[in-house]
């Protein structure tokens, strides 16, 4: 494997409160290669798009990272000077948010802020960053971009706004696009398609992709690679067809069964009983084990780290280590 | 667009005609306005021809009507006092009251938009902690203490500046009186300045305060940041805007009270302006005075709100609806 384009080891991110500290991301590690697309999946709070945000340097205050590192090719980013970090913003990591109706700001043009965009990043003229926007809009699939592209926000539809807002996140070439649930607010029938042009524009360009998103079945179509995260934790991280068919996890199986099938004709839609410990209440040693329905006497006690299961796929549970013991 | 301003100028001429009524049944059923004309020893017959050479016998629509045309011309009759055409009284006038309104309404937006953006980017400073602790003692003190506070300090203990009146002004063509041209009217004009804009300022910096810390907030803000765009774009080119568009709103109607509520500053400050002039009218119970004032602030409410909606139109492009709802 060539040297990782992002790289997280051991984050640890809390927000104070009036009743003590929450950790919002307790040790997450992990990797995105090159041009890989990395999914990340888990229930709200679980510290997905946290995580995007450690990674973009815009946690909300009063959140901060309190260990751990994020590197970017190399270069440490998460202790770099405000300044530093706002050029690497949009240039170098771009980033795709949830709801397309908010993202843009309403009151200019979507030329305005393209070329804005551009001209923080690159060198060229306004007429060059005319030019070159309208070619991204054109590449995001908006029609008549050229005349498009003066209109404002609100005359575009909401799968055409989130377009424009990939075009924005694209604008610079960035090597890295984190995509906070870049469809969750989208008609169903646009999904699909919004998916398909993030994921193309972003193979023709070489750009990595963290996908943050709750919907499996995106995932299984896009990623690479699948990270599961619970409570704040690393629950299991592997290849997408490994995770899915070998989920070493109770968690990430249970997550699977849920995914309701047109095949099996089933009158209950299967779920994981109890829900999300919060943040303030996380159990001692795994935080799933109150819900998990093989927990042991070591779950509730020791917290499990992520065991190798396969090559470049782990998950942080006891029973794993039991797994590979036995094979061994 | 066109359309839009027509709809409105006719909507305001209903206020006007509606307002006009107050006016008239003010002037014609509050006394008798015979018995403030002539004298004691006058016969009733005599008052009687006189009732019908002045038209009051006729029916009611009819006396509106005159009213109403004759307002329209400027003409709202004589004063009881002053024995002076009405209209004449308050153009005399009216250049004291909206020098005035202007210089404390120009101060207290630009003063209140900066200390109000100041407050919401460093919201824990000590300045700004400072800046709150004193507007709210800003619009809790009345504005007639306020005034007296600032004779007795800048004018009594200070001597640097006058305590009433207007100074010395200057006739311009068109029967204009300014004090601008003069040291002493300018100095005269600080004083009632700070009095009648210290409220209308607290009020713009708390307001533009509470908007621009929702609209840091949105997710247009934060993607702007994750574009890569400085702080002094996303804070003054993006988060700016979008907060004076309810600025708008109320400080325009904050002029409107500036010149309504001129009264209160005017007669602490002896200022020769209109509010002046209506309070000595009450006293003397000089109704064309009262009626003619009364017409004259609706209809400065009335410019001013359209003033208003145009501004809105001119701000936010999603106003503009002759382009379309989204189009695909």
């Amino acid at each position: 494997m060539t040297e990782p384009l992002l790289s997280v080891r051991d984050l640890v991110v809390e927000f104070p409160t009036r009743r003590g500290m929450l950790r919002a991301l307790d040790g997450v590690s992990f990797d995105i290669a090159p041009g890989e697309v990395l999914g990340m999946v888990g229930e709200s709070g679980a510290g997905k798009s946290i995580t995007g945000a450690a990674i973009i340097g815009l946690i909300e205050p009063p959140g901060r990272i309190v260990r751990g590192e994020i590197r970017l090719a190399g270069e440490r980013i998460d202790n770099l000077p405000p300044e530093a970090m706002r050029r690497i913003r949009g240039k170098r990591i771009g980033m795709v948010f949830q709801d397309p109706l908010t993202s843009l700001n309403p009151l200019y043009t979507v030329a305005r802020q393209l070329i804005e965009t551009i001209r923080v990043h690159l060198d060229m003229s306004e007429a060059e960053a005319r030019a070159h926007a309208i070619g991204l809009l054109d590449r995001v699939g908006i029609p008549a971009a050229a005349r498009r592209i003066d209109d404002y926000p609100h005359h575009f539809s909401g799968g055409m706004r989130q377009r424009v807002v990939i075009a924005l996140a694209l604008a610079a070439e960035p090597e890295l696009v984190i995509a906070d649930e870049p469809t969750t607010a989208l008609d169903v029938s646009v999904q699909s398609q919004i998916i398909d042009v993030l994921k193309e524009i972003c193979a023709e360009r070489g750009a990595a992709v963290m996908l943050i998103t709750h919907d499996m079945g995106v995932i299984a179509e896009t990623a690479d690679r699948v990270a599961v995260l619970y409570a704040g934790r690393m629950a299991e991280i592997g290849p997408v067809r490994d995770v899915i068919l070998n989920a070493s996890h109770p968690y990430t199986s249970g997550l699977m069964a849920s995914i309701p099938t047109l095949v099996q004709d089933t009158d209950r839609l299967v779920q994981i009983p109890g829900s999300m410990p919060r943040l303030n209440a996380i159990p001692s040693g795994c935080a799933f084990n109150p819900r998990c329905n093989q927990a042991f006497e070591r779950c509730r006690i020791e917290q499990p780290p992520l065991i190798d299961v396969a090559p470049r796929h782990a998950a942080a549970c006891w029973l794993a280590e039991e797994e590979t013991k036995n094979d061994g | 667009m066109l359309a839009f301003i027509i709809r409105r100028i006719v909507q305001s001429a209903l206020v006007m005609l509606v307002v006009a009524l107050v006016a008239f049944a003010l002037f014609r059923y509050v006394g008798d306005p015979i018995s403030s004309m002539v004298g004691q020893e006058t016969s009733l017959a005599d008052r009687e021809a006189l009732r019908t050479t002045l038209g009051l016998n006729d029916p009611f629509i009819v006396q509106f009507g005159r009213f109403i045309g004759n307002a329209i011309q400027g003409d709202f009759g004589i004063s009881y006092r002053l024995q002076q055409p009405v209209m004449e009284l308050i153009l005399q006038r009216l250049p004291a009251t909206l020098e005035l309104a202007l210089v404390s309404g120009l101060a207290a937006f630009i003063f209140g938009v900066s200390a109000g953006v100041y407050t919401a980017l460093n919201r824990r400073g000590f300045l700004s902690t400072g800046i709150m602790a004193v507007s709210l003692i800003g619009v809790s003190l009345p504005t007639f203490l306020i005034g007296i506070l600032l004779i007795w300090l800048f004018a009594v203990e200070l001597q640097w500046l006058p305590s009433f009146g207007r100074g010395d002004t200057v006739a311009l063509p068109g029967g204009w009186t300014t004090g601008f041209l003069t040291s002493s009217g300018r100095q005269s004009l600080i004083l009632p300045a700070i009095t009648l804009g210290l409220f209308q300022m607290t009020l713009i910096m708390r307001l533009v305060r509470a908007e621009m810390l929702e609209v840091l907030r949105t997710d247009y803000i934060k993607f702007a940041r994750a574009r890569g765009l400085s702080n002094r774009t996303v804070h003054f080119g993006h988060a700016l805007k979008n907060t004076l568009v309810p600025v708008i709103t109320i400080t325009g109607l904050q002029l409107g009270a500036i010149i309504a509520f001129a009264i209160i500053t005017e007669t602490v400050f002896q200022w020769p302006g209109v509010g002046a002039l209506f309070i000595n009218s009450v006293r003397a119970v000089d109704v064309p005075v009262m009626a003619a004032y009364l017409v004259l602030i609706a209809l400065i409410f009335v410019i001013i709100n359209l003033i208003v909606d145009l501004l809105y139109y001119v701000v936010d492009p999603r106003l503009r609806v002759e382009r379309g709802a989204a189009r695909h």
